[in-house]
């Protein structure tokens, strides 16, 4: 792996792609890692097409431009493929994890993927819908990131969750519970 | 005439334009201002400090409770006293500068 | 698993958690865009009763300064943060809290000026007060927003000098990057307790703020304040001195990065620091000798010192994220050339004016700058005034 990943979240505003970037930068922070997560700022309105990114690295981060070649990109909402080219700047070994029920192949043949690229698909909303009881599909998508990158340590990670969780929703249990749910399933069920 | 007073350099001054100590406008003597000066009629004055009250300088010196003259360092000569003073007659006219010599 | 004290924070969490831990007497602020959030979590600092703070909430930026104003001059330890419009909007109060030497530390989130009215990050908003008599701390990334703030407290007390401390609007203030951060006891050991030596309140010392100087002492006051100005660069220096002794983190004048055997060198502030030192490791590799000069101080400019740092080179990129409109080069070029000026140095300087509005500075650009720099050396035209990354 570079020493150097950067990761780039579609997602629509208010859907939780600039939270998604901050909780993953916040996870691998804690497992000692250097980490960036800043959103794009535009007009921000609730359903316009949005991105935020990450980096992270082993070292000390000193770069302060845009990401322009992600390592990574992860798609929270599939609709925004009909929109947005998702795959911009997506290096000839990048990855893209995008949440839908089709099959990755599906997802490679509508995009027109080149074959070096690695496409991953998670049905994150099903998921979040079955185990918070609503459609928001960044926590789970954080589950099945780290199972295709393996850039944290899942138990690790998973831990420092529940502590951050345990903190916010004291008074309700449940939430916390559906959370590292949908995490722990994304984590397994994330398919090429 | 008093020598003239050096005013201090810039290493000397209080830092950040301020003036240190209470009362100091006490300093900034401005009866030269005055052209007319107020004068008290002690006989007719009844001390009910209207003037007292009025005086937009606090230059109406009262002692003991009652009206004591005036402080001519500060007085500007606006005669608001003068003008105020409720005694029919006046307790307190204006005399002008020049008549005001020699009669201090 | 990282330490306790490693968290992550956007600058703008970064500059309010520093006031959080340095719990000062009184903060009075105005909300706007990119710097809103320095207040409103402050604000939040205060209603959840975890700092001692009077927080004033006022109805312009204008007022926020007036109210600090009045706040230092009574003797409280006073904050307060804006950017841009704002910061503009202060001006005028700006220079009458340097005149009555009132330690006010403001955090600025650079933000573009109007018009066109823009949100994004350049430094037209501090360069247009850098003659108002504040002393300017220029911050690469949120963790040196951090150490800034709590450095700046000291700076301004012991200068008697407002301060203010920058982050770039958006890159730094809401990008989340790792921080280290000190211990809520360390910062407040280290603050201590603000001790005036004239204020308002204090009854057994009367004094008058603010009288009026006529031609006898105007010149006086000012005269004073210009010789703080240039005596705070020492006091800069012995602030960040002590901060290294307790803390272990090393500030100064400018920071140095591969500068000392260095051919040319680019001289930028602000979170391009950051993105230069990556493409000089990069062009290091390819074989062209080049460092960095990052001011940090940028009023007082510490010129003798740059121009010593520079004595070295042979060509010299200065970078500015705003104009001076002047016909002439940017704000910080035309500082550092007084200063080479001034050692007898004749030095080839090409001026970069770049990242106007938030304009995106690349990995790419600064090679170009780099590439510049490298036909320089080969002694060939190279133009001296240059607009990096607009469209033609």
């Amino acid at each position: 792996m570079k020493d150097l990943m950067e990761f780039r979240w579609h997602g629509r505003g208010g859907q939780g792609a600039k939270t998604a970037a901050l909780l993953f930068a916040d996870a691998a922070l804690a497992s000692g890692k250097y980490i960036q997560a800043f959103p794009e700022y535009g007009p921000e309105r609730m359903g316009a097409p949005v991105a935020a990114f990450n980096r992270l690295s082993s070292k000390p981060i000193l770069l302060h431009s845009g990401v322009l070649n992600p390592d990574v990109v992860i798609v929270l909402d599939p609709t925004l493929m009909d929109s947005v080219d998702v795959t911009e700047g997506l290096p000839e070994t990048g990855i893209i994890i995008v949440n839908t029920a089709k099959p990755a192949s599906d997802v490679r043949k509508e995009l027109n993927i080149k074959p070096g690229i690695k496409v991953f698909t998670i049905d994150a909303s099903a998921i979040s819908k079955e185990t918070i009881g609503r459609d928001i599909p960044n926590t789970p998508m954080l589950g099945a990131l780290i199972k295709v990158t393996g850039i944290l340590d899942f138990k690790e990670m998973l831990a420092d969750t529940k502590k951050k969780l345990e903190k916010k929703f004291k008074s309700k249990p449940e939430v916390i519970e559906g959370n590292l749910k949908a995490i722990e399933r994304a984590y397994n069920e994330v398919k090429s | 005439m008093a020598a003239k007073k050096e005013k201090p350099g810039w290493k000397e001054l209080p830092e950040g334009d301020l003036i240190i100590g209470g009362g100091t406008a006490r300093e900034f003597k401005t009866g030269d201002w005055r052209s007319r000066r107020p004068v008290l009629i002690p006989e007719k004055c009844i001390n009910c400090l209207t003037c007292w009250v009025y005086c937009p300088d606090s230059a109406v010196i009262v002692k003991d409770g009652k009206m004591a003259g005036f402080d001519y360092d500060h007085c500007k000569g606006c005669g608001i006293c003068a003008h105020e003073c409720p005694v029919k007659g006046k307790a307190i006219v204006m005399i002008s500068e020049k008549e005001a010599k020699g009669k201090k | 698993m990282a330490k306790a004290n490693v968290i992550a924070r956007t600058g703008n969490e970064a500059m309010a958690e520093a006031m959080r831990q340095i719990n000062p007497d009184v903060v009075a602020a105005y909300p706007i865009t990119p710097a809103t959030e320095i207040v409103q979590i402050f604000a939040s600092f205060v209603a959840d009763g975890l700092v001692d703070t009077e927080f004033v909430p006022v109805e312009s930026e204008h007022s926020a300064m007036s109210a600090c104003i009045g706040a230092s001059a009574a003797g409280g330890r006073t904050m307060t943060g804006t950017s841009s419009q704002g910061l503009a909007l202060m001006a005028e109060m700006l220079y009458i809290a340097s005149g009555l030497r009132l330690p006010i530390v403001l955090a600025d989130v650079n933000r573009a000026l109007s018009s066109p009215i823009n949100i994004h990050c350049d430094h037209s908003d501090t360069m247009m007060v850098k003659e108002a008599g504040w002393i300017q701390i220029f911050s690469e990334n949120s963790q040196e927003a951090y150490d800034n703030m709590i450095q700046a407290i000291k700076i301004a007390e012991t200068a008697k000098l407002p301060v203010i401390v920058t982050t770039d609007g958006f890159i730094i203030s809401h990008g989340m990057e790792r921080i280290e951060i000190l211990d809520d006891a360390d910062v407040k050991k280290f603050v201590g307790v603000y001790k005036p030596e004239n204020y308002l309140l204090n009854l057994e010392r009367p004094i008058t703020v603010g009288a009026l100087d006529l031609q006898d002492y105007y010149f006086e006051h000012r005269r004073q304040a210009i010789e703080a100005i240039r005596n705070s660069k020492s006091v800069v220096l012995d602030v960040a001195k002590d901060y290294a002794a307790k803390f272990g983190k090393s500030y100064g004048l400018f920071e140095k990065y591969k500068l000392d055997d260095a051919e040319c060198a680019i001289v930028a502030m602000g979170s391009t620091a950051g993105t230069a030192k990556v493409t000089i490791d990069t062009l290091r590799e390819k074989g062209l000798k080049v460092g960095l000069l990052k001011p940090r101080l940028f009023r007082p400019f510490p010129k003798e010192e740059i121009a010593d740092a520079l004595q070295g080179m042979k060509a010299i990129a200065v970078m500015d994220r705003s104009d001076s409109m002047n016909g002439q080069e940017g704000p910080v070029c035309l500082e550092v050339k007084a200063a080479l000026f001034d050692k007898g140095l004749n030095k080839a300087v090409i001026n970069y004016i770049y990242g106007l509005g938030g304009r995106e500075i690349r990995l790419e650009d600064i090679e170009s700058v780099c590439n510049d720099l490298s036909s320089c050396l080969k002694g060939k035209a190279v133009n001296k005034i240059n607009y990096l990354g607009v469209r033609d």
